[in-house]
Order: C-alpha cells, then sequence, then structure tokens
C-alpha cells in the first residue's frame, strides 16, 4: 500500500526508566488523515509513546518530527502549538465547572494566544463556536451541569471536545473507551470518529478493545515490551501470531 | 466594561462614598480609609485565591509598599500622593515578579509558606536595621497633591476611594480576560490547562505580579492614611494572616467583597477591642470561626444569595 507524505515521522525512539526500557526501536511514520489504532497488553508502552508523543515525557533519544519540525525536547504546552493534542484515559477537565464553561476557556485559549491572552472572553463568536462544539459531540444537554456530577462517558467526551477546538492536525486519544459501558461504546465512537472525520484530523488512539478497533482504524500498531510488533491493517494484524501471542492473549 | 453591575456599582457606590464621607465625622472617614487600603491587598490575594493559591507573606509587599513611601518621604522629600503610591506600587511589583519565577513553581502549603519566609526576611531586617527604623518605624509627613497640601483627611480619602474604585475595576476586567479567567481552571486541572497550549507558569506569574502591585499600593495608601510605618503592623506575619483572614471573610466572589470584608473587619476590630480589650481576639476569631461554618463562601455569598432572592 503506498501512503501519503507523512505528516508525523519517528525515528529510533528509546525511553528508559534506570534499568526499565520502557519504548525502544520505534521507527514509524504517520500519513495525513490516518486512522491508526494502538494496541497492546498493560505496560507494553501505548501510554509512554503517546506521552513522547504529546511532550509529557522526554524521550531518552531519538526524534520526533511533526510537520518538518522536531518535536523532541519541547513540552506539552509547545506541542500543542504545534498541532497535536490529546485526550487522557481519566479524562482531564475542570471539574468543578460546567460543560459550556470548559468549552469556553478551551475556545479562549486557542484562540487568544500571546498578548491576545488579555482580551475579553466573552463573545458572540465564541458562543457560537461554544454552541457548534457542543452539538458535534451530543453535549447540549448536559451544557450547563458541573462536570463533577457527569457520567465518565460525558466527561471523555468533553475532554476530546477540549482537545480539538485547538484544530489540531494529529490527535491522540488515550483509550477514549475505558470507563464506557460495552452498550454506550460504539455510540461513543460513532460520535467522536464522526466529528473528527468532519475535521480532517489525524488520529492515533490507544485502545484494548479489539471491536473498537477492528471497526475505526485503518492501521494498527501492536506494541510489546516497548517494541512494536505489528504494523499492518486490522485485519491482519489480529490475525497475526505474535499479535495474538502477546497483544490478545491467544496461545497457538 | 461599564456593562455588567458590578462594574455600575463600583462606580456609583464609590461615588456616593466620596459624596457622603464629606458629611461623615473623621472617624468614619479614617475607617473607611483604612478599610479600602487594605481592600487593594484582599484584592490581590483574591485573585490568587480563585487560582487556589494562599498567600501567607503579602506582608512583604504590603511593608515593601508602606516602606517605600517611608523612604522617599524621608530620604527623597517626595510628599506627592501621586509619587508615592506609584513608588510603592512599582517597588512591590518589581518585587513580585522577581519573586514569582520563584513562585510559580510552588503550591499549596509550599506557596502558603514561602511567601512567610521571604516576608520574615525583610521583617528581620528592618527590625535589625536602625537606619530603616528599626522596630520603631517611622513618622510619614502628610502627603501633599500636586503641590497643595490639604487642611483635613478628606481629599485622601476621596483619592484613596477613587483608586480603590479603579484598581477594582480593572481586576473585574482582568477577571474577564482569558487569562484572567484562567483560576478555576488552574485550581482544577493544570495539565489540561497546558494542553490546551497556556503556560500555567506565566498564568500564575502575572496573578502574582498583579497581588504584589496591589499589596504594594495598599501599603503605600495605609502609610499615608496612618502618617508612619512599623515593622509590626506592616511586615510582621500576623499582618498576612490578617490580609488572609479578611480575604476569608469577604469571599472570593466578587471584586466588590474585599471592600466589604475589609469595613466590616475594621468595625469589628474596632467594636472588639472597644468591648474587650484584653480579649479582642476572642471575638475577632469567635466570628471567624462563624464564617468558616456558616459562610464558606465568605460575606460575598450571603449577599448573593440575597441578591437572588430579591430577584
Amino acid at each position: 500500500m503506498t501512503r501519503a507524505a507523512p505528516i508525523i515521522e519517528i525515528r529510533d525512539l528509546l525511553k528508559t526508566f534506570g534499568a526499565v526500557v520502557a519504548a525502544k526501536d520505534i521507527n514509524i511514520d504517520i500519513s495525513r488523515g490516518e486512522i491508526v489504532g494502538i494496541i497492546g497488553a498493560n505496560g507494553a508502552g501505548k501510554t509512554c509513546f503517546v506521552n513522547m508523543v504529546t511532550g509529557y515525557l522526554s524521550p531518552t533519544s531519538g526524534s520526533i518530527t511533526f510537520e518538518g519540525v522536531e518535536l523532541v525536547g519541547k513540552g506539552p504546552r509547545e506541542v500543542t502549538h504545534a498541532g497535536i493534542s490529546r485526550s487522557f484515559q481519566v479524562s482531564q477537565v475542570f471539574h468543578s465547572m460546567t460543560v459550556a464553561e470548559n468549552l469556553r476557556i478551551a475556545l479562549a485559549i486557542a484562540e487568544n494566544r500571546g498578548v491576545n491572552a488579555l482580551r475579553i472572553m466573552e463573545s458572540d463568536a465564541l458562543e457560537a463556536k461554544c454552541n457548534d462544539v457542543l452539538k458535534r459531540y451530543k453535549l447540549e444537554d448536559y451544557r450547563d451541569m458541573t462536570v463533577s456530577v457527569l457520567s465518565q462517558g460525558i466527561r471523555k467526551l468533553l475532554d476530546i471536545a477540549m482537545a480539538v477546538v485547538s484544530e489540531p492536525r494529529i490527535l491522540l486519544l488515550d483509550e477514549p473507551t475505558s470507563g464506557i459501558s460495552v452498550e454506550e461504546k460504539f455510540d461513543f465512537m460513532d460520535v467522536v470518529m464522526g466529528a473528527l472525520k468532519e475535521d480532517n484530523v489525524t488520529v492515533l488512539f490507544v485502545e484494548h478493545d479489539m471491536e473498537i478497533v477492528e471497526r475505526y482504524v485503518s492501521r494498527v500498531l501492536a506494541f510489546y515490551q516497548g517494541e512494536i510488533i505489528a504494523d499492518m491493517s486490522p485485519d491482519k494484524a489480529l490475525a497475526d501470531d505474535k499479535v495474538q501471542e502477546f497483544v490478545i492473549g491467544k496461545r497457538h | 466594561m461599564l456593562r455588567d453591575t458590578t462594574s455600575k456599582v463600583v462606580l456609583f457606590g464609590g461615588i456616593a462614598i466620596i459624596l457622603l464621607g464629606a458629611m461623615m465625622p473623621n472617624w468614619i472617614v479614617n475607617q473607611l480609609m483604612f478599610g479600602f487600603s487594605r481592600a487593594l491587598a484582599i484584592l490581590g490575594l483574591l485573585v490568587l485565591w480563585r487560582t487556589g493559591l494562599v498567600s501567607f507573606g503579602h506582608a512583604f509587599y504590603f511593608g515593601l509598599g508602606a516602606y517605600t513611601v517611608a523612604i522617599v518621604d524621608i530620604q527623597l522629600g517626595v510628599t506627592d500622593v501621586f509619587i508615592r503610591l506609584l513608588g510603592g506600587a512599582m517597588i512591590a511589583g518589581f518585587a513580585g515578579f522577581v519573586i514569582g519565577f520563584i513562585m510559580r513553581n510552588y503550591r499549596d502549603i509550599f506557596f502558603a509558606m514561602l511567601n512567610t519566609a521571604i516576608s520574615m526576611v525583610l521583617y528581620g531586617i528592618i527590625v535589625k536595621t536602625e537606619s530603616l527604623g528599626s522596630t520603631d518605624g517611622f513618622a510619614i509627613s502628610l502627603p501633599t497633591i500636586f503641590g497643595i497640601a490639604p487642611e483635613t483627611k478628606y481629599p485622601l480619602f476621596v483619592i484613596i476611594t477613587m483608586i480603590a474604585m479603579i484598581s477594582a475595576l480593572a481586576v473585574n476586567f482582568y477577571l474577564k480576560t482569558t487569562v484572567g479567567r484562567l483560576t478555576t481552571p488552574i485550581r482544577d486541572n493544570e495539565i489540561r490547562v497546558e494542553y490546551l497550549g497556556f503556560s500555567v507558569a506565566h498564568a500564575i506569574h502575572l496573578k502574582y505580579t498583579i497581588s504584589a502591585v496591589l499589596a504594594g499600593g495598599a501599603g503605600a495608601l495605609m502609610a499615608m492614611s496612618l502618617g508612619q510605618v512599623d515593622p509590626d503592623s506592616m511586615i510582621n506575619w500576623t499582618v498576612s494572616g490578617e490580609l488572609v483572614f479578611i480575604t476569608i471573610l469577604s469571599g472570593p466572589g466578587n471584586v466588590i467583597a474585599p471592600f466589604i470584608g475589609s469595613l466590616v473587619f475594621e468595625v469589628l476590630r474596632t467594636y472588639a477591642f472597644e468591648l474587650a480589650p484584653q480579649a479582642w481576639q476572642l471575638i475577632v476569631g469567635a466570628t471567624f470561626l462563624t464564617i468558616i461554618f456558616f459562610l464558606p463562601g465568605g460575606i460575598w455569598s450571603l449577599i448573593a444569595k440575597l441578591g437572588r432572592k430579591n430577584s
């Protein structure tokens, strides 16, 4: 399969914590518009990988080049400014604020960087954008509810919605469906992936649920002990012997 | 700027107080001057408190502002109220900006106590330094206004009230800006703020510097209102505690709250002292406990509740 020019190139990525090797020999290119599923057992290095790409962790060595810009050494804020956003396994939102207030502050930060941050936050344009995001992520019914009283699923939707208001080119989702009931997971992912498709965002998401992987991704990266053991289409990956043994847990 | 109710209340309330002040006895005018001066420092602490930061050392900036007034008066013979005020606020602001590089990295009890430590260093230096007045402090000459020496304190009261109004309007404006709104978000979740693309350190640094400027201005105005400065009433840790007490008494709900809280504190302390000179702290302490138990949002929460009931 011929891929378009990569939007992000990762070369020889290594991360160690003392004697523990959390990631090694990671070499991947990801093209614009790809939907990539990152799978692996607990401790395989998935979240470590996401944390390195988004500036939360600094790799021990290697490079991450996004649209020609080296990201290694940059923190979360600079990575966000570069055009990469993320959501979290445990949703990172503002719990004592309402859903709309969360989105308003996210939109205001995205629009008012630098000295513009001293501009008054309220405006009709900001409110219109807030309403649009609420609608696209099906959050309208929760608009004026304080986040702390909401279910995990709604918080996760809000977390993702807040991550995309800065119009990133790449979005990393860390276990988007964790904590969401089996009945709700497809509805949840339909909302998320539907909204992201409109924005033509390249998406990488960590996922344990193989049904979700099969249904939504175009490419799978399988991690085992910090290394990528498979990089292929989902149907091939899920049938792969190594993936079967080290990720899914079926022995031959 | 004047579209919201708070700005209107500040503006018209301030004008009404200035007009009423002309008819009030001196002791009330004095109480109002002390209350409004101190309220500026509370306004700065409100900005920090909303962000989840409590400083037990803002007497450092309060004292810096007050001592700047004393030093420019004694050493340079500057008597103009505006130059003194500007000097006090700017020196404190500069100190706040420099110290802010350290403070922005700390949270919770570390932030609170590091501020105390810094204020006690200044207290120690002043107490041990004869040329800085040591424990006795300095008497300050009466301020002049554009070269004119007023015969009564009323003109100074008008200036203090106007500075209070301008400061309240400025902080109210700031709290509506993007960086100004980053109070609850920083308190709730710093990681998310960073991943939204805003530097938490920069936001806290700005808030800290604003609070230092306001505390410095408060100290300068208090020094001119009292006509003297001394380390125990300007820089000691008890002054920092008093500022935190009034912040909690006022509540963080609105920029008007510090002015109400500060006046309530002045009246409370005055009457408590008159009623029980040996045990006035008992009355103040009991009030503090009552506020914490029954009005955790401070006096402002009660006013807001009454306002909602009547609307």
